[in-house]
């Protein structure tokens, strides 16, 4: 690989002289400024991205938050305990044999921090089974001013220390998503504040050794057909690499995490399999330079079997990028179901894991087929205006 | 919700259609939208150029360029001159095996040989594209370090539609970036600017696109800063195509390489130089692009052939291919000296070039009976195309 240069700095003012002496800066025609970045980390990153983006494998994501989690258990009869939220997820991360169709988990803090019901330390679990520790570091999504009423994501301040924490805790990837709303617009302010807090994000991210997987969700909410969202879509990207260049994010060291491009939830005409492989494999040829390693996508709101059948027919071909998949819903909604609570029913959940997971391992090689699936794992499972 | 309007008009998130106002105009079909009625079109003359074992024979030098080439060989620049050199290396059998399409500049593309056949023609019995070059050429570039811009957006709808006429099938627009004058983010901004609107003017009149912005190879520079300068480049460059809703199916690339500068101490190896080639192409450009043909700018013919053919050891997600003048042209034009007993050895040198530059585009060049000659190095400092 190439090793990078560093721009020498000592013709830009040091933050701490910007006031007092401009004339810091030495007597240069102004550049454009462009360090080919030369994190520490840099090795470390594009190897920990190739291994998440390795064939056959995707990510479980069980970064929900304690609010988003007592949902889930919620759903089943539970109390949003952290002994509940423990059970659930030593029940999720000890599934026997799951690093054979899983390369990611994305935890959120807590989880980062805890055991198993048995006192192994949940990222230790996870390293056992193969599995790359990953970690949520956004702050939520807040009221975007001066917007149609859109969103932005919160996250910047003190994340760098954050990062460093995580990962000494043992997280080598990261996650933040923000959201972009076709029904509010998108506006021109929405979509650059999302591109531009990913980049930042993401530069800080590797600067700490943390791959970051770059996520703005263009929500399902809406009627608006398939072309929209592909137009959207190509903007969205577009406004999201540029963003990243400027902010010398390293591309062999990141995974992207796109929405497929699929009609709106309450769009009239339903697409198949075949048209969100036909309109997402596009977009991601006209946006996605080949140096990403890992494309893994997000469910969104799918049922089951939806998000796997489009997985699927996004790999009938070659592609110069890992296409998979990086589930939440998708992934534990039968398995939740299966479990109740009860433990008695955690065999059996788990194996309502492993064979979503296993499903959706298929879907990457390009070789699912859907015989034998359940008539639950076809429900959708969009909520409008659902809060993540 | 609040009836605010959405996303101005001017920076409107609409279908690649004519309108800009927010109205519910976006149910064209966006997949292909930019570039309006010649969207097919354009994607198969585009993959016809980026055929596998084909490259592209840039002869557009400009009057006084060709002037500058006939004078190396004691001839005047008079159009007759002109004609009989173009007539040579466009009448040359057997030339559509390994070119693709040919960038003519205006005079050629209204040319016909001596016996009256227009040079088009010429070319579509080879299989061989026509283009054409539609820039108005460098200028200064006020407000930056002594940088240069390229003009010719004024019109070029009208000329772009002519040429389609006349049977140009894409187009070619020359930029140039300076590393030692920079270069400033204005010089960058405008280079990257200006390539995006020809472009979607280009294809907009049925031309397919060639986007060149040439890092030139002057300076002392390491190939590590070329790097970086490229990467900043090339990322300009598409934003500004993605704003102007380019069809990306439907255009080319004219990079330079990514290697030292000129007077750089060291030298780069083939292999390094498609290191840091691939690793640029990689990182900037999406796989809708079908063909990126580098320019060979002041590299030796064997040099030039040497790099294409290091970068294609291995499959890449576009074809990577050649757009070559002086590495083409050089030793024929040296064989030739202006004489018509020399035509057929002349024609023959064109077929060396041409066919060594298709076994480096497949990845099988070897350079065994390469001549001295074709082994010199070609760059002028300050040099002027």
């Amino acid at each position: 690989m190439v090793s990078a240069t560093v721009l020498k700095s000592s013709f830009l003012p040091k933050k701490s002289e910007w006031g007092a002496t401009r004339q810091a800066a030495a007597p240069r025609p102004a550049t454009v400024s462009m360090v080919v970045r030369a994190s520490a980390y840099a090795d470390e990153l594009v190897k920990t991205a190739n291994t998440i983006a390795s064939p056959g494998r995707g990510i479980l994501a069980m970064d929900e938050s304690n609010a988003t989690c007592g949902k889930r258990l919620a759903s089943i009869g539970l109390e949003n305990t952290e002994a509940n939220r423990q059970a659930y997820r030593t029940l999720l991360v000890t599934a026997p044999g799951l690093g054979q169709y899983i390369s990611g988990a994305i935890l959120f803090e807590e989880t980062l921090y805890q055991s198993t019901v048995d006192g192994r330390k949940i990222v230790d679990v996870l390293v056992e089974q193969g599995i790359v520790p990953g970690i949520k570091v956004d702050k939520g999504l807040v009221p975007l001013a001066g917007s149609n009423n859109e969103s932005w994501c919160q996250g910047l301040d003190g994340l760098a220390s954050r990062e460093a924490a995580y990962y000494q805790q043992g997280a080598r990837f990261a996650k933040w998503r923000t959201v972009v709303s076709i029904p509010n617009g998108p506006s021109e302010l929405a979509v650059k504040e999302a591109a531009w807090g990913l980049a930042r994000y993401a530069a800080i991210s590797q600067d700490n050794g943390l791959v970051p997987i770059v996520e703005p969700e263009i929500l399902l909410d809406g009627e608006h057909g398939i072309e929209r969202t592909f137009e959207v879509a190509q903007k969205v990207w577009a406004e999201t690499f540029y963003a990243m260049a400027e902010n010398n994010v390293m591309f062999e060291g990141i995974l992207l995490k796109p929405s497929m491009v699929t009609p709106g939830a309450e769009a009239k005409d339903r697409a198949t399999p075949e048209q969100v492989a036909e309109y997402t494999l596009k977009l991601l040829h006209r946006r996605i330079p080949p140096s990403v390693p890992g494309i893994m996508f997000l469910s969104g709101g799918q049922s089951e079997v939806e998000a796997t059948q489009n997985l699927n027919a996004m790999n009938q071909g070659p592609n110069p990028w890992h296409v998979s998949f990086s589930y939440a819903r998708a992934l534990q909604n039968t398995c939740l179901k299966t479990w109740g609570g009860v433990p008695e029913n955690v065999k059996a959940a788990q194996d309502a894991l492993l064979l979503r997971a296993k499903a959706n391992s298929l879907a990457q090689l390009g070789k699912y087929t859907s015989d034998g699936e359940a008539a639950e794992a076809k429900e959708g499972m969009f909520v409008k205006n659902y809060s993540y | 919700m609040a009836t605010v309007k959405l996303s101005s008009p001017a920076t409107g998130l609409l279908a690649g259609g004519r309108t800009r106002r927010s109205a519910p105009a976006r149910r064209a079909t966006v997949i292909r939208a930019a570039a309006g009625s010649y969207a097919d079109e354009l994607v198969s003359t585009a993959k016809s150029v980026a055929s596998p074992g084909r490259g592209i024979l840039a002869i557009d030098e400009s009057n006084a360029t060709c002037g500058k080439r006939l004078s190396s060989i004691g001839l005047d620049n008079t159009e007759a001159n002109r004609q009989a050199y173009r007539q040579l290396l466009l009448t040359t059998a057997g030339l559509g095996e390994y070119i693709s399409g040919a960038i003519l500049f205006e005079e050629t593309l209204y040319q016909s040989t001596t016996d009256g056949k227009k040079f088009v023609d010429c070319l579509k019995d080879q299989n061989i594209m026509p283009g054409i070059k539609v820039d108005k050429g460098l200028v200064p570039l006020p407000g930056s370090n002594n940088e240069s811009w390229c003009q010719g957006l004024d019109g070029l709808a009208s000329r772009c539609a002519e040429y389609y006429k006349q049977g140009a099938r894409f187009a070619k627009w020359r930029t140039v970036v300076s590393i030692p004058c920079g270069p400033s983010a204005l010089a960058v901004k405008e280079a990257a600017w200006g390539l995006a609107r020809y472009a979607a003017i280009a294809q907009d009149n049925g031309l397919v696109p060639i986007v060149e912005p040439e890092i030139l190879l002057d300076g002392d520079h390491g190939i590590d800063r070329t790097l970086e300068v490229a990467e900043k480049v090339w990322s300009e460059v598409f934003f500004y195509l993605a704003q102007n809703n380019v069809l990306f199916e439907g255009i080319l690339l004219k990079p330079s390489m990514v290697t030292p500068g000129a007077e750089h101490k060291e030298k780069a190896s083939p292999e390094t130089i498609a290191k840091y080639t691939l690793t640029m192409l990689r990182r900037r450009v999406p796989p809708a692009v079908p063909g990126i043909m580098f320019l060979s700018g002041g590299q030796s013919e064997v040099e030039a052939t040497l790099n294409l053919n290091a970068m294609n050891q291995s499959p890449n997600p576009w074809h990577v291919s050649f757009s070559y003048a002086r590495a083409l042209q050089n030793s024929v034009l040296k064989t030739w000296q202006g004489r018509p007993e020399n035509m057929d050895a002349a024609q023959k040198a064109l077929l060396v070039r041409a066919k060594a530059n298709s076994l480096a585009q497949l990845g099988r060049y070897t350079g065994e009976g390469e001549s001295d000659d074709a082994k010199r190095g070609m760059f002028q400092k300050g040099y002027t195309y």
